[in-house]
C-alpha cells in the first residue's frame, strides 16, 4: 500500500492566544505537528511495520515553517515528505486547501491506497478538509476513527464512536480516514530518528509546480473569508443564591425571569 | 551571531517536552516519597535516545554534543520533572559516556557505549572523598601498580547512583602528591564494573532527590586490570575537566529549568488564588521577585548555552570554565530565589508536599552545594576572570 498522511503545522497546545488588531498575533508562538495528525502518522507507521504498507508520504500545505511538522512526521517514521508553500496560498479556505491537496496527490502519482488525516486541526478547528478531499476525489470516508483494520488491496474497517455506542464502517480502498484520539498512542520521535529524518527527502512545490493558478487559491479562490478574530468573552463571576429552599427558589426564578430572561 | 536552535534541536526539545508531560510532578512526588527509582521514566528516556546523545552513531548513539544534552535536560526539568530531568542522565551520560567517548580505547567503547546508549547500563562517578571536595588533588584513594593491574584502596562519599550502577568512573591517585613533578600530575581515571565485593556501597539518608540514592563507597583491595585505565596514567586531571565542565553545565540548565518550572507553577496558582478582592498574583510584592528571578534565569540560560557551544566547538578550557562558572552562579542564585518566591506565593500550600514546591526547594538546595559550591564558583570568577588573589591554598 501507498499511504498519504496529511500534516498541519499548528500553534502548540499551550499557546496563549493573543490578537494583534483583528489578526492572530503569531509572535512568540511555538509550532508543532497537529496532535491529531500524529495519530494519523503513527497509524501509517504501524501499518508499514506490519508489512501492510510500503510507502508513507507526509503532505502539508502551509508556510515554510510547516517543514518542521513534516520533519516530525518523518521522525515518527514517514518515508518522505511533500510541502506545498506559496505566498499566494495565504487566506485559502478549507475548500481551496482541499483542491490543492488533491493536486498534490495527482502530482505524486495518484496511486494512493489510503489517505489519513487528523480528524481536526487544533487551530482552525473546521473539521472540513478531509471530507472535502474525499468528495473531490469521490472516495469513501470514515471520520473520527478510533480503530482501524486495513486489508491491503481490498478494504478498510473503521470504528467510530457515536453517542451510546460504536459505528463500524467497511470501506473499499482507496479511502479517506480521519483519526481520533484513542486510535493509538503515538510514539515519541526518538533522537536517532530525528537525525535520520534529516536525511529523508522533502520535496517543496510552489503553485506553478502543481499547475494551479493563483486565482484558484488564497482569498480570491475561497468561498469563505475570515473577516476578523475575536477572543472569547472573559467568563464573568458566578452568582450564588443562598438561604432557605423557599427563598432560594423564589430568588432563582426571579433571576431567570428578569436578569437572563429565559423563562 | 546565531541565537536560534536548528530544526532537529527543536524537534528534540519537543520530544523532551512530551516525555516530561508524561512524567509530571505527581509522578515525581510519588517516587520521592517512596524513595524509588523512576524506572518508567528511565525506560522512556532510553527509548527516546536521550542516554546516547553524546555517543557516536557507530556505538548506538546520536553523535551530538553537550549543547543538545543541555537542551533536552532543560526541557525535561522545566516541563515538570524538576531535578529528575537531569539527575539520571547526568550520572550515566556525563559521568560514563562522555569520558569514554573522548578518552576510551576501542575495547572500552565497545564494552560500555552501546549499553549506555540503550539504557541497559547505569553509571556513577566516584570522585569526592571525606577529605577532598573541590580540592580534587587531595584525594587519598590510591591505585598501586601490581602485576598487570592496579590494587586500589580508599573511600569516597556522596556517590550518587552507586547503589544501582554497573559501571563506575573511579578517580584515584597513582602518584602521591609529594612525588608528583606538577600539582596536576598523578591522578588517574579507572572504569570499574559493579557490583564488586571489594567495593562497599552504603546509601546516605538525605534532604531531597530521594528517587536516587547517594552513597558512601569504601574500596578495599580492589584489583583492576590495566585495561580499566581510562586515558593516560597520572594525567587524568585534564580528562576529568571534560567531565566536570559538562556536569556543571547540565546542573546549570537543570537549575534554570527548575526555576522556570516553579515560576510557572506560582503564576498559575497566583492567577487563580483570590484572597481579598483580587488574585494574589496582582500584588507587586510577588510580581517583582518572580520577574527578577525569571529575567536572571533567562540570562544564565544564554550564558550556559554559550558555554555548551564553546565546549562543542573546542573552545579553550579556561574560557569554558569561566563561562560555565558564571552561568552556574547566576542560575543557582536565581533558581533558589524563584523557588523561594514560588513557595511564598503558594503560602501554606507551598509547604505541603502535594503542591511540589517544597520538593523543588529541596532539590535546588543541592545545587548551591554541588557540583561546586556557589562560593567556589564566585572564587573562580574573582581569581580567574577578575584577576584577584587566591584566598586559600
Amino acid at each position: 500500500m501507498k499511504i498519504a498522511v496529511f500534516c498541519k503545522s499548528v500553534p502548540d497546545t499551550e499557546t496563549k492566544v493573543r490578537l494583534k488588531g483583528d489578526r492572530l498575533d503569531t509572535s512568540g508562538i511555538k509550532y508543532i505537528l497537529n496532535p491529531y495528525d500524529e495519530f494519523a502518522v503513527e497509524e501509517a507507521v504501524r501499518m508499514k511495520e506490519a508489512k501492510k504498507a510500503e510507502e508513507i508520504v507526509a503532505i502539508s500545505m502551509g508556510p515554510a515553517r510547516a517543514q518542521e511538522a513534516l520533519r516530525n512526521a518523518l521522525a515518527i517514521g514517514a518515508d518522505r515528505a511533500v510541502l506545498v508553500t506559496d505566498d499566494a496560498l495565504d487566506g485559502s479556505d478549507t475548500l481551496a486547501t482541499a483542491k490543492v491537496l488533491v493536486k498534490v496527490l495527482e502530482k505524486e502519482g495518484g496511486d494512493f491506497d489510503l489517505l489519513l488525516f487528523g480528524q481536526r486541526a487544533i487551530d482552525g478547528d473546521t473539521w472540513q478538509v478531509p471530507s472535502q478531499v474525499a468528495a473531490l476525489l469521490d472516495l469513501p470516508q470514515a471520520t473520527c476513527t478510533v480503530a482501524l483494520e486495513v486489508e491491503p488491496g481490498s478494504k478498510a474497517v473503521a470504528t467510530r464512536l457515536v453517542e451510546g455506542g460504536e459505528e463500524i464502517h467497511e470501506l473499499t480502498l482507496p479511502a479517506v480516514i480521519t483519526c481520533s484520539k484513542g486510535l493509538n498512542e503515538p510514539r515519541y520521535p526518538s533522537l536517532p530518528n530525528i537525525m535520520k529524518a534529516k536525511k529523508k527527502p522533502l520535496t517543496t512545490y510552489s503553485l506553478g509546480d502543481l499547475g494551479i493558478d493563483a486565482s484558484e487559491v488564497g482569498k480570491n479562490g475561497s468561498r469563505t473569508e475570515v473577516l476578523s478574530y475575536e477572543l472569547p468573552p472573559a467568563r464573568g463571576g458566578g452568582k450564588k443564591v443562598e438561604g432557605e429552599p423557599e427563598e432560594v427558589v423564589a430568588e432563582l426564578v426571579k433571576f431567570l425571569k428578569e436578569e437572563i430572561k429565559v423563562i | 551571531m546565531e541565537f536560534s536552535f536548528t530544526e532537529e534541536q527543536r524537534l528534540m526539545a519537543e520530544t523532551a517536552r512530551k516525555i516530561a508531560k508524561d512524567f509530571p510532578p505527581d509522578y515525581w512526588y510519588e517516587k520521592e516519597e517512596a524513595g524509588e527509582f523512576g524506572a518508567e521514566f528511565w525506560k522512556a528516556i532510553s527509548e527516546a535516545g536521550f542516554l546516547g546523545i553524546v555517543i557516536p552513531e557507530e556505538y548506538g548513539g546520536v553523535g551530538l554534543g553537550v549543547s543538545e544534552l543541555m537542551l533536552v535536560i532543560q526541557e525535561l526539568c522545566e516541563n515538570g520533572c524538576g531535578m529528575a530531568g537531569n539527575w539520571y542522565i547526568c550520572l550515566t551520560e556525563v559521568f560514563g559516556a562522555m569520558p569514554i567517548v573522548k578518552y576510551g580505547t576501542k575495547e572500552q567503547k565497545e564494552k560500555y557505549l552501546p549499553k549506555i546508549a540503550s539504557g541497559e547500563l547505569e553509571f556513577c562517578m566516584a570522585l569526592t572523598e571525606p577529605n577532598a571536595g573541590t580540592n580534587t588533588f587531595r584525594i587519598e584513594t590510591f591505585a598501586k601498580k601490581e602485576g598487570d593491574g592496579y590494587r586500589i584502596n580508599g573511600s569516597k562519599i556522596f556517590i550518587s547512583g552507586a547503589d544501582r550502577a554497573k559501571g563506575m568512573l573511579l578517580i584515584a591517585r597513582t602518584t602521591r602528591p609529594e612525588d608528583a613533578p606538577k600539582k596536576t600530575h598523578g591522578i588517574t581515571l579507572f572504569l570499574v564494573d559493579l557490583p564488586n565485593e571489594a567495593v562497599k556501597v552504603s546509601p546516605i539518608p538525605k534532604h531531597g532527590i530521594n528517587y536516587s540514592k547517594t552513597c558512601e563507597v569504601v574500596i578495599e583491595d580492589l584489583w583492576v586490570p590495566e585495561s580499566a585505565v581510562l586515558g593516560e596514567v597520572d594525567k587524568g586531571w585534564f580528562s576529568l575537566l571534560d567531565v566536570l565542565d559538562p556536569e556543571r553545565l547540565v546542573f546549570t540548565v537543570a537549575s534554570v529549568g527548575i526555576g522556570k518550572l516553579a515560576i510557572n507553577y506560582a503564576v498559575n496558582y497566583g492567577n487563580q488564588r483570590q484572597v481579598f478582592s483580587q488574585p494574589i498574583s496582582s500584588y507587586q510584592s510577588l510580581q517583582h521577585p518572580l520577574a527578577e528571578a525569571y529575567a536572571s534565569l533567562v540570562s544564565a540560560e544564554l550564558l550556559a548555552y554559550k558555554a555548551g557551544w564553546l565546549f562543542d566547538n573546542d573552545g579553550h578550557y579556561r574560557e569554558i570554565g569561566a563561562v560555565a562558572n558564571m552561568a552556574k552562579a547566576v542560575a543557582v542564585e536565581n533558581a533558589t530565589k524563584a523557588v523561594y518566591w514560588a513557595m511564598q506565593t503558594l503560602g501554606g500550600y507551598g509547604y505541603s508536599k502535594e503542591y511540589h514546591v517544597e520538593r523543588w526547594w529541596r532539590e535546588i538546595n543541592l545545587v548551591r552545594l554541588a557540583p561546586v559550591t556557589q562560593q567556589m564558583a564566585l572564587n573562580y570568577i574573582a581569581e580567574h576572570i577578575l584577576g584577584m588573589p587566591k584566598s586559600y591554598s
